[in-house]
């Protein structure tokens, strides 16, 4: 996917996102805004894929563990060759395979998530496969923050760092916001970088938005040399439609038509 | 029952790269001849039974075969959801092994009673649930979970359980087979305490009554066939079972009976809440359950 606009394609993910709840009336459009950067430059510059031949064996895992996130998800595989684009329309429709939660009967989907805290070993598993096989392939994980409440995620942080994965990324998509509040107020995870480094990972701590720095962070030599690297990506909630940015209300409600129009509106290129 | 299953697992690997054993740190002294035999296929993945199913559904979903190893409840209940959305919704060739079902660690407390585990597990879709009687059930099933490449669980017992079969018997997933038979009343049992039914029945037989006892080595999918046979030719069926009695072998038996439209005389032989709270051997503890031959004689 060498010499993709991964801006351009983030804007056309957060468009397809909006409009795919919208159509839905489905939830979750701003955890979905939260992670377009990521994605985009995961499919467009990162991922060792193959849309012609999803299975392959020697691809790069992507898991995506908060897997509420689904439209974005299936918005960037469509984008990239795995599914048609006209099929998102059926977005949670009766007896379409875009279920609202990652489902991996959709090609290109490594798991099925939607219950937080099964991704990342399920990842962690691919990983060792791969360490096992001594193949070169990557596994890499996106969470929630919410979803680090969950205790199987740091079950698989300690596996991980025992069995030195060092084909093992966890993006954490850290928007500071959870179901009922702030990440702060609920259950505070700061300070989130220094409980990956606590636990024997390298860390990388960038601007979940910086096309650049994700870049870098994807692609440099892992931080700690043997170890599994997380890379903690501060991010926006809802970023790139101005009235949903940083909103609580955004996890649940999904934009009506005048909404519709006006999100369209602020993610038109060059807006 | 555990050791001669891990050296039946470990020949099988030997001559299987794709099969890997996790452990979550259990099987001191069991487990040691298949990592030693084969430390690439070998990982002990600390006590973390959640992560333990994940990374198992990730080297599943990589091309890998693998058995996980614990205690009673810790591979089953404490890992549930890992077991339904990573491993059988995925349909995934991941095969979880309990040492220590049912009474087997009855001296250590409620907290290691495996008595809810069949019938819960076989709800989960895609699974296959093996519950041997003896090392030669056990030894024969391992191999035929593998080779169905789908989710499977083989409860087993600790150590030192008799053989009950003569060994030349064939033991085929899915299928009851029958260790006596008789005309009064059918002894269906399934895992270890098939070695109660059998006395059961000597017991009975001095008693005049003729009873036929089967071994159901196979939880889920149930021998319904052979279910439907006993209620064609005896005047009562007694389920045996080290396991709750509510959800378990007995109500799955109960249920095929209705099914088929039989209706003999039928009683449930198994774990009810009178032990909840009660500690001692796996033997005082059925004891407590009060005897299997009593069960049959109340049906007649």
């Amino acid at each position: 996917m060498s010499g993709v606009d991964t801006r351009e394609l983030a804007r056309r993910l957060r468009r397809h996102a909006v409009r795919m709840t919208h159509r839905a009336h489905a939830s979750h459009v701003g955890s979905c805004l939260s992670i377009a950067d990521i994605l985009a430059v995961l499919y467009g510059a990162v991922l060792q894929v193959d849309s012609a031949w999803p299975d392959r064996p020697d691809r790069d895992r992507l898991v995506v563990s908060k897997g509420h996130a689904a439209a974005i998800v299936y918005a960037a595989l469509a984008e990239t060759g795995f599914l048609p684009v006209e099929e998102l329309d059926s977005y949670s429709a009766d007896g379409s395979r875009l279920a609202g939660h990652v489902t991996r009967t959709v090609p290109g989907v490594e798991l099925s998530t939607g219950s937080l805290g099964h991704g990342l070993p399920v990842a962690a598993g691919m990983a060792l496969a791969a360490v096992r096989a001594g193949a070169g392939w990557r596994a890499i994980c996106i969470l929630s923050d919410g979803e680090l409440d969950e205790g199987s995620n740091w079950e698989a942080v300690q596996f991980s760092q025992q069995f030195r994965l060092s084909n093992l990324v966890a993006i954490v998509d850290y928007n500071k916001i959870q179901s009922f509040g702030s990440v702060a107020e609920v259950s505070d995870l700061h300070p989130l970088a220094d409980k990956f480094r606590a636990f024997n990972w390298g860390v990388h701590e960038v601007d979940g938005h910086d096309h650049a720095a994700l870049k870098a962070a994807l692609t440099s030599p892992a931080p700690l040399t043997g170890r599994p690297t997380a890379i903690v990506a501060h991010t926006i909630k809802g970023k790139g439609v101005s009235f949903m940015e940083g909103e609580l209300a955004w996890h649940y409600k999904s934009p009506d038509e005048a909404q519709l129009k006006a999100a369209l509106a602020e993610l038109e290129v060059g807006a | 029952m555990r050791a001669e299953t891990i050296d039946s697992l470990t020949a099988y690997a030997r001559m299987n790269p794709d099969v890997m054993l996790l452990t979550a740190d259990l099987g001191y002294s069991v487990l040691e001849r298949f990592a030693e035999a084969l430390p690439a296929q070998y990982a002990n993945v600390g006590v973390c039974e959640q992560a333990m199913v994940g990374i198992a559904a990730g080297l599943a979903l990589s091309g890998r075969r693998v058995v996980l190893y614990s205690i009673a409840n810790f591979p089953t209940l404490r890992c549930l959801e890992q077991l339904r959305n990573d491993v059988c919704y995925h349909n995934l060739p991941v095969t979880v092994i309990a040492v220590g079902g049912g009474l087997a660690y009855g001296a250590q407390g409620y907290t290691h009673h495996g008595v809810e585990d069949l019938g819960i597990i076989s709800m989960l879709p895609n699974m296959a649930v093996a519950c041997p009687a003896d090392p030669h059930e056990a030894m024969a099933l391992l191999p035929q979970l593998l080779e169905r490449r789908r989710p499977g669980y083989l409860r087993l017992g600790r150590s030192g359980e008799p053989e009950l079969h003569r060994a030349n018997v064939e033991i085929t997933l899915g299928c009851a087979v029958w260790m006596r038979r008789g005309t009064d009343i059918a002894l269906l049992a399934t895992g270890p305490i098939l070695g109660r039914a059998l006395r059961a029945a000597d017991e009975l037989a001095k008693r005049g009554i003729s009873a036929s006892v089967a071994s159901f080595p196979t939880f889920s999918p149930l021998d319904t066939a052979l279910v439907r046979e006993a209620a064609s030719s005896h005047r009562a069926i007694l389920t045996v079972e080290e396991h709750s009695v509510e959800g378990g072998f007995g109500s799955r038996v109960a249920e095929a009976l209705l099914m088929g439209g039989h209706a003999p005389r039928f009683g449930k032989f198994g774990v009810t809440d009178a032990l909840r709270g009660r500690i001692g051997s796996q033997s005082w503890l059925l004891d407590a359950l009060g005897s299997v031959e009593h069960h049959a004689q109340a049906l007649l």
